[in-house]
């Protein structure tokens, strides 16, 4: 036992490793909130009147709403007025190429171990990467192009394709959806926009990878995927934040539209800094993220690993309207020290003969608390309708938490539903059986919760799976249970 | 006061008649008013004054909504004439004339000549909580209102207030009692609509075990709102089967709540079925105060017509080597909604903690709803817990080989909803009383396959 605890700590102990910040000069708008603030955002990024307006309004709502205090976490109030809401990196060039890139940031990315050029070459991955606010590079764009592929930053995507933008901005997650939707929707800076034709299945994984930079700016990207019908596509989002002692907010919000037999995949390497071991710091990730099938035969599959954070409040969900339509979650999330996690999902059974699978996995450790909290609705109308979840939590340490709170809410007798959950440590035995065979206790647990995870891995893209990983067994060393 | 009575049409504000009722009934007490009980008396009121009935908004209550219970000109227990239900009246309630010590309750209020008991003696006491409390003093200062908390809960600070009406169950150490007891609370309703609020104490001690099937109907045409808790302490190594079955008719409002405390290896089980009533909500929670605790819930829900039943249960895990088990089925038909909440907590020393939630459901019609909300809390890290909720309806393969030997449809189906349910009916311990169960299991779901 004593050396288990050894392990663990040790395990749990280690530091985060991406923790640096990047001097860049940047360009900062005052601290605090008021519509003045969103009228500089507004015009730096040179938006249409039509878009502020719809900002404003957003502004208008969260100024009468309340932050939601139902999720199973605790944290101190937040000061709205004491966030610098924009921040862009100053010396901004039109680049053609990766040379053009300023130095200092493409070292970041060197250092975080983002193959930019590598994956270029080697992978075909066109990399949108958002340094902060602002998008810095874009690759691959014109090979993309040549298939009528729209994939760029938000303020790129709202001067060119403003009718595009704006039919869809806010259709699936209304300005008034939440507290941390309206904001977002009045104050976001940047964020990606991807349009897939009819008939056209993208031919690589499109990928962002957000960077949290400079002190004190929250940062509030905005991310809308159109696919139109019959297009497939699949969607890389990975993060990485510097270490910092104050407490970032995070508040983004990802919106997916599939139309009629098209697909969308989504995955998710969430590794921001989440606070030292005494709980100190780290990023709060309150994300709104919403898909809608909205064409027959459509799917949605969200692929989570969330591993940082110092409190992570996000619940990718699929509204299930066209007929047929399938919607998937799967998750991993691993909370250590004093890290909160509640995560989880919402399937709303709209259309007939709609699917959905649910699988999460939380593994607790130190003093953590991890919860799921899922919903499947199945409404009157949608006969037929299935759905599986599993929730499985995994505890490491005798004072850390895991809980679950599904609700189902089910109006249709054709409906099948099944949910169940498990909550365990990792057995003696099993633990014994690889000891006994020479693994080290350390690599026995990297091991078993890699096969913990695997259902959950195996749906990510080869690029991130390996990442995955390796951040799974980087939160992990020592964890043993 | 904030509630969400404003909207009341018929003009009723049955907050404020309780609050008039309470200081009536206050008024009314000569002498007693500075006793201990009389504090406790006050300071529930005060509770429920201050948060009058639940609303919707409530996270515990987001799925039942009692404001049509609020329509309802109700008397209380102290309006009430005498009523003129007789012997003959309760026969067809009793499952076991004769063999069982029958505790009487009508509208709340003890029957002593409709009661029977057999089992008295200077061990055991089977009788009316107003009788018990002076008899058994002592054991009743000891455990009265201990485990029941009121304090975030209005309906048992209600229920705190308006003591005493209800049944009294002690066993002394050592004492194995298996003449079941049956508690059968009848709401009068044939003149008036009625409110009634039993509060029942069950006290095991150490060694010793007992039955106990307390059942509620309901005689008349008016409506009936009943506000029940009854507490139970189950000493060391007690063993305990309860049973809790809602036979009342379709204008009855049942809320009620059973808490039991369990001391080190104790066993405890409960099985709540919930076939009567309009708009039903049960509370159950079992704390673990002691190690090796075992418990078992098991509940089912026969739903038809408009029915509402909530079921919430909670097995709060506090000492190391506890196991509980729940399982808790439902067929609903027509336009009624079942909803299931239970949720087992598992707290920071609770190791070894074994604990199995399971919730099955079947919808028979469009416009039935169900509502499962199965949670785990866990803080310990060596322990096993697990819990699963379905929904679906009968298996068409299953059907069709049963319609392929010759029988009907609707015996087909009440067939295999009978063998769905049939664990949960397996844990009534009982045999005469399990019988009795079955019959009126067959009628309601002639009922609902109508």
């Amino acid at each position: 036992m004593e050396k288990e605890t050894y392990i663990l700590e040790k395990v749990t102990s280690s530091d985060y490793k991406y923790g640096f910040t990047t001097d860049v000069e940047m360009d900062l708008a005052p601290k605090g909130l008021s519509e003045d603030t969103i009228r500089m955002i507004s015009k730096k990024k040179n938006e249409p009147e039509v878009l502020l307006e719809w900002r404003l309004k957003a502004y208008k709502l969260w100024l009468n709403m309340k932050e939601p205090k139902w999720p199973n976490v605790q944290y101190p109030p937040i000061d709205y007025q004491d966030i610098i809401y924009y921040a862009a990196p100053k010396k901004k060039n039109v680049l053609n190429s990766l040379d053009d890139l300023d130095p200092e940031i493409k070292r970041t990315y060197e250092k975080l171990g983002i193959p930019l050029v590598e994956q270029m070459m080697l992978a075909g991955v066109a990399v949108d990467a958002v340094m902060d606010s602002v998008s810095v590079a874009t690759t691959y764009k014109e090979k993309l192009g040549e298939l009528g592929i729209i994939f760029c930053s938000m303020s790129e995507a709202v001067e060119n394709h403003k009718d595009l933008v704006m039919k869809y901005i806010g259709s699936v997650v209304p300005q008034s959806d939440n507290f941390f939707a309206a904001l977002n929707s009045a104050v976001f800076t940047d964020g990606s926009f991807v349009y897939i034709p009819k008939g056209v299945r993208c031919p690589m994984e499109l990928s962002t990878y957000f960077r949290i930079n400079a002190e004190n700016t929250g940062q509030f990207e905005r991310t809308l995927i159109v696919a139109d019908e019959g297009s497939y596509v699949s969607y890389l989002e990975g993060c990485t934040a510097p270490m910092r002692d104050e407490n970032q907010l995070h508040a983004a919000v990802v919106e997916l539209i599939a139309m009629k037999g098209a697909e969308i995949k989504y995955s998710t390497v969430q590794n921001w800094y989440p606070g030292d071991k005494e709980g100190k710091g780290g990023i709060y990730n309150f994300v709104t993220k919403r898909g809608i099938c909205a064409g027959d035969n459509s799917k949605i599959s969200w692929t989570q690993v969330e591993t940082g954070s110092a409190i992570t409040w996000k619940y990718p969900s699929v509204i299930l309207k066209g007929d047929n339509s399938i919607g998937e979650f799967y998750s991993v999330a691993l909370t250590n020290n004093y890290q909160q996690a509640d995560t989880g999902t919402k399937m709303m059974h709209l259309g007939k003969n709609t699917k959905s699978r649910i699988v999460s996995k939380g593994i607790s450790a130190g003093k953590s608390q991890n919860s799921y909290r899922g919903l499947v609705q199945v409404s009157k109308r949608a006969d037929n309708a299935r759905n599986f979840s599993q929730c499985d939590s995994l505890l490491m340490g005798d004072r850390c938490g895991a809980h679950t709170f599904p609700y189902f809410e089910i109006k249709n007798k054709n409906a099948h539903v099944e949910h169940e959950a498990t909550t365990s440590k990792i057995g003696e035995d099993i633990m014994f059986y690889c000891n006994q065979r020479g693994i080290s206790a350390e690599d026995a647990v990297a091991l078993i919760v890699n096969g913990y995870a695997k259902e959950v891995l195996n749906q990510l893209p080869m690029e991130f799976a390996v990442e995955a990983q390796k951040l799974l067994a980087i939160s992990l060393e020592g964890s043993v249970g | 006061m904030e509630n969400n009575l404003k909207e009341n049409k018929t003009g009723i504000d049955l907050t404020k008649k309780l609050i008039n009722e309470f200081q009536s009934y206050q008024s009314k007490l000569n002498g007693d008013a500075s006793g201990n009980l009389n504090k406790l008396r006050m300071d529930a009121m005060s509770v429920f004054e201050k948060t009058g009935f639940p609303v919707k908004k409530m996270e515990e209550w987001k799925y039942t909504n009692l404001s049509p219970v609020m329509n309802h000109d109700f008397k209380f227990s102290s309006d009430l004439s005498d009523s003129d239900i007789t012997q003959a009246d309760i026969d067809k309630y009793i499952f076991s004339a004769g063999s069982v010590n029958l505790l009487v309750f009508i509208n709340g209020i003890f029957s002593s000549e409709l009661s029977s008991v057999i089992s008295n003696n200077e061990s055991i006491f089977i009788g009316s909580i107003s009788e018990g409390m002076t008899s058994h003093k002592e054991i009743f200062d000891k455990h009265y209102s201990k485990y029941a908390d009121y304090n975030n809960r209005s309906l048992a600070a209600l229920n705190t207030a308006f003591f005493p009406e209800g049944a009294f169950i002690y066993l002394k150490k050592n004492t194995e009692l298996n003449t079941p007891v049956h508690i059968l609370n009848i709401s009068d309703t044939k003149v008036n609509s009625v409110f009634s609020q039993p509060r029942n104490l069950v006290v095991i001690e150490e060694g010793s075990k007992i039955f106990i099937a307390e059942d509620y109907y309901s005689a008349g045409d008016n409506s009936s709102f009943t506000n029940m808790v009854t507490e139970f302490y189950c000493g060391k190594n007690s063993h305990t089967e309860h049973y809790k079955i809602q036979n009342e008719d379709e204008r009855s409002f049942h809320v009620g709540m059973t808490q039991v405390h369990q001391e080190q290896d104790s066993h405890f089980s409960n099985t709540t079925i919930s076939w009567g009533g309009s708009i039903i909500r049960n509370d159950l929670n079992s704390v673990f105060d002691g190690t090796n605790t075992e418990s078992h819930f098991f509940g089912l829900y026969l739903l038809s017509g408009k029915q509402h039943v909530d079921n919430h249960t909670l097995a709060d895990h506090k000492m190391p080597n506890c196991f509980s088990n729940e399982l808790y089925k439902g067929i609903i038909g027509d336009n009624a909604t079942g909803v299931f909440n239970g949720k087992i907590m598992v707290r920071e020393d609770a190791q070894k903690t074994n604990a199995y939630q399971s919730n099955g459901n079947i919808l028979l019609s469009d416009d039935a709803t169900i509502y499962s909300k199965p949670q785990l809390e866990i803080f310990a890290d060596d322990v096993k817990c697990s819990h699963g909720a379905t929904s679906g309806q009968l298996n068409e393969d299953e059907m069709f080989y049963i319609k392929s030997r010759g029988i009907g449809d609707k015996d087909a189906k009440s067939l295999l909803l009978k063998a769905f349910v049939s664990d949960v009916l397996d844990s009534i311990k009982i045999e005469e009383f399990k019988v009795n169960i079955e019959e009126k299991m067959e009628m309601k779901l002639k009922n609902i396959l109508k």
